[in-house]
């Protein structure tokens, strides 16, 4: 009975067992985001892609920046819980889940939004029937089908101890199909010296093949523009560039997780400002690395211009000035001010740099996708002003926060399903406490 | 949808042979051999054009009784055999009367939205003259968007033609960013031309057209069977576009014939944007020995086409 009350569950058990008021709210609401943006869908599916700002000059907006979006956070869920495991970082336990759900949620959402700029979903299965290894498409589908299976893989081991955990400990309040589910999700796993084992020589591995996997992702998504010919994506440095910019992204977003969870289940014992600054730390020095690249980028192309690549610096300075500014300058130099100078180094700055660096990747991304298509090598010639400019409309601003909905509403979920910090973990850190931290 | 066109694919093949008749018809491109067959159906037009049988006899035959069937979707990828075709445009002739745009949407049904073959107003440098710049597809030897394709939906055949098989296309877009020349355009919803087109659809014709999937100009291999040239080239009153063979070696606008590489090094015919690397099958002839002044394309242009030409370096320096 004493071991009981030591079990860490005893704390966390509530969240997996009570939804509050305000939660049922919350689902509400994202529920109601998605059905609009359902709606959305169908209006596109019925009269056509017409009803998107996208035209023949600019043939992918939005969608293909939240598929990049998505996907860059999805890889770097991947990449900082992989090499945290790898490393055994003894601060890691009480975040390495949201890293992991990270990785996971916004890999099922991002292919999403590329299917959303496909003319024919009907025809989608001739992608298998018919692909051809020559495209770099085929590419993208065999790598992120490949990182699917591989980040769900990599979950589901490091859920072992803690579904086993939920399934010995009698106290949970909850109804039996899911004391069920645990126990058969659990697969037996007991805690012997073997199984432990063979458990941390299995996660070490897909730890290692994850991180291999994310870059390799990463750079095939960098391909599909850098193999064309346009100017601004023609660029050798796409690929490094890409995997820096996802795993930015993501840092920003497991700081963002790791604030919201630290609100709503009252997590101030685990996760600390140690962690906000560590993870802080982690975001600053690919902040630098990302300003790099794309100061190299840009000085490469502006420096010994070509015509097209000088019309789309003049594109970059003149009708995106703004959001160039607070992505690529804000962007970057925010998070080295904040996090670099211990003054300003506090929970909420560092989450509020967060923020900022969330929305100005999303906005790279624009300008990488959009400003390039607007300038191709022949001007575009046309009286209509939906083909001169791109502009997003309603259905495609619906789907992306239907996007983001379904990112809350599963990561929701999933926090109801296990805890979100790993229970398993605690127990074995109390003994090794003085030791690690 | 496959086994119903193989079947009907046998079925007009089965026809093909019962009527036992192989016919070629060298017409305007003075060209060779084109298969075809006699359809008994059709009125007479008192045009008699001399056929081939499969026993290697000469025979005439109304050129109103001559009608070829679209060729189905596998046959569309193998090309016309011994062929290798190429376009020559002449920019000193070009005063965007616009008749080839016109010509080849109304050829392959295709709304007013939809161009296969555009017209630019180009001035390479502030100091250099201003000239029109008809654009059609430049079918590349070296094809990106061939290259991109997941599906293989649009391929490069034996006589150089690029096409696009819009039963197969999955409407991803990824051609589209991959043709540096902005050349193939996207059906963004169902547009009421493509229900003009009544026969079944072939890559060759590209039309009927289909909604979500991306289309451009074919060069016409449907018209190239029956020995015409494509709609861009015979509807052309200043005869500034050359269609024709290489290995013939020879280009026609439907009234001038020429030899193809005697007309592109005597006049210093170039490919645009070569540095690209993408080889294009269409050459240009440099705006020289003008016919016309380039204010003569504006002439009577619909207001909205007009407004297209209105940012360009040219239209702004002569802004009155």
């Amino acid at each position: 009975m004493e071991l009981e009350q030591k079990n860490p569950l005893r704390e966390f058990a509530p969240q997996l067992e009570r939804t509050s008021i305000q939660g049922y709210v919350w689902i509400i609401f994202l529920l109601m985001v998605i059905g609009v943006g359902f709606y959305a869908f169908l209006q596109q599916v019925i009269d056509g892609h017409e009803v998107t700002g996208m035209r023949d000059n600019v043939v992918w907006g939005v969608y293909i920046v939240n598929f990049i979006f998505f996907m860059g956070i999805s890889y770097a869920g991947a990449l900082i819980s992989g090499t945290l495991h790898l490393f055994k970082t003894p601060w890691r336990k009480p975040i390495i889940r949201m890293a992991e759900f990270i990785t996971i949620i916004a890999l099922l959402i991002g292919p999403c939004f590329i299917l959303l700029c496909i003319g024919r979903l009907d025809k989608l299965y001739y992608l298998v029937l018919f692909g051809r290894i020559q495209s770099p498409i085929t590419w993208d589908v065999i790598a992120i089908s490949t990182d699917i299976f591989g980040c769900f893989i990599f979950l589901y081991l490091s859920l072992l101890r803690d579904l086993a955990t939920l399934r010995d400990y009698e106290l949970l309040q909850l109804p039996k199909w899911r004391k069920k589910l645990y126990k058969m999700l659990a697969l037996g796993y007991t805690g012997t010296p073997e199984q432990q084992q063979r458990l941390n020589r299995a996660s070490d591995i897909m730890a290692a093949m994850v991180i291999a996997i994310a870059i390799i992702v990463y750079s095939v998504l960098a391909w599909i523009f850098s193999v064309t010919l346009q100017p601004g994506w023609h660029s050798t440095i796409f690929g490094p560039y890409f995997v820096i910019a996802a795993v930015y992204s993501g840092s920003a977003v497991l700081i963002l997780c790791m604030w919201v969870f630290r609100k709503i289940y009252h997590l101030e014992e685990y996760i600390t400002k140690k962690h906000f600054v560590a993870v802080g730390v982690i975001m600053l020095v690919l902040a630098a690395f990302f300003g790099y690249f794309t100061f190299s980028d840009y000085l490469t192309k502006w420096y010994g211009s070509e015509k097209n690549d000088e019309l789309l610096i003049q594109l970059l300075f003149k009708e995106f000035y703004w959001p160039f500014i607070i992505s690529n300058y804000l962007g970057v130099l925010l998070p080295l001010v904040v996090v670099g100078i211990a003054k300003f180094r506090t929970i909420t700055n560092i989450t509020l740099t967060a923020v900022v660096v969330v929305i100005a990747l999303w906005l790279n991304r624009y300008l990488i996708v959009v400003p390039t298509l607007e300038s191709p090598y022949l001007p575009i010639q046309d009286s209509r002003p939906e083909w001169l400019n791109y502009s997003a409309t309603w259905v495609e601003w619906s789907l992306t926060a239907t996007g983001v909905a379904v990112f809350c509403l599963l990561f929701t979920v999933a926090s109801k399903f296990v805890t979100i910090v790993p229970v398993s973990g605690l127990i074995k850190e109390e003994k090794k406490e003085d030791v690690l931290l | 949808m496959e086994e119903e066109l193989n079947q009907n694919q046998k079925n007009s093949r089965r026809q093909f042979l019962k009527k036992g008749l192989i016919a070629g018809a060298g017409v305007a491109v003075g060209s060779g051999l084109i298969t075809a067959y006699v359809d008994a159906t059709a009125s007479e037009t008192g045009e008699k054009v001399k056929v081939l049988t499969t026993d290697g006899e000469i025979m005439e035959v109304d050129r109103g009784l001559l009608k070829l069937p679209r060729v189905s979707r596998q046959e569309s990828h193998k090309g016309i055999p011994g062929r290798k075709f190429v376009m020559v445009i002449d920019l000193g002739k070009c005063k965007n009367a616009r008749k080839c745009v016109e010509a080849c949407q109304k050829g392959h049904h295709l709304p007013k939205s939809q161009e296969f073959m555009k017209v630019y107003l180009l001035q390479d440098s502030e100091k250099t003259a201003p000239y029109w710049f008809p654009k059609p597809c430049f079918h590349c030897d070296n094809p990106l968007c061939v290259s991109v394709c997941p599906v293989g939906a649009t391929y490069k055949r034996s006589d150089g033609i690029v096409l696009i098989d819009n039963e197969r296309c999955i409407g991803c877009k990824f051609c589209m960013t991959g043709c540096p020349y902005s050349t193939r355009v996207f059906a963004w919803k169902h547009y009421p031309e493509f229900d003009e087109d009544k026969e079944p659809y072939s890559p060759e014709a590209s039309s009927p057209g289909k909604e979500g999937t991306v289309s451009k100009c074919d060069f016409c291999p449907d018209l190239i069977r029956v020995g015409k040239i494509p709609y861009c080239a015979s509807a052309c009153p200043m005869g500034v576009i050359y269609f024709g063979d290489v290995d013939e070696d020879t280009v026609t606008n439907g009234t001038e014939t020429f030899q193809f590489s005697k007309l592109i090094h005597d006049r210093a015919g170039f490919r645009y944007l070569e540095t690209l690397g993408t080889r294009p099958c269409v050459y240009y002839l440099p705006p020289v020995d003008r016919q016309f002044e380039v204010d003569r394309g504006f002439g009577d242009l619909e207001e909205s086409v007009k407004e297209r030409y209105k940012d360009t370096p040219y239209s702004k320096k002569n802004k009155p």
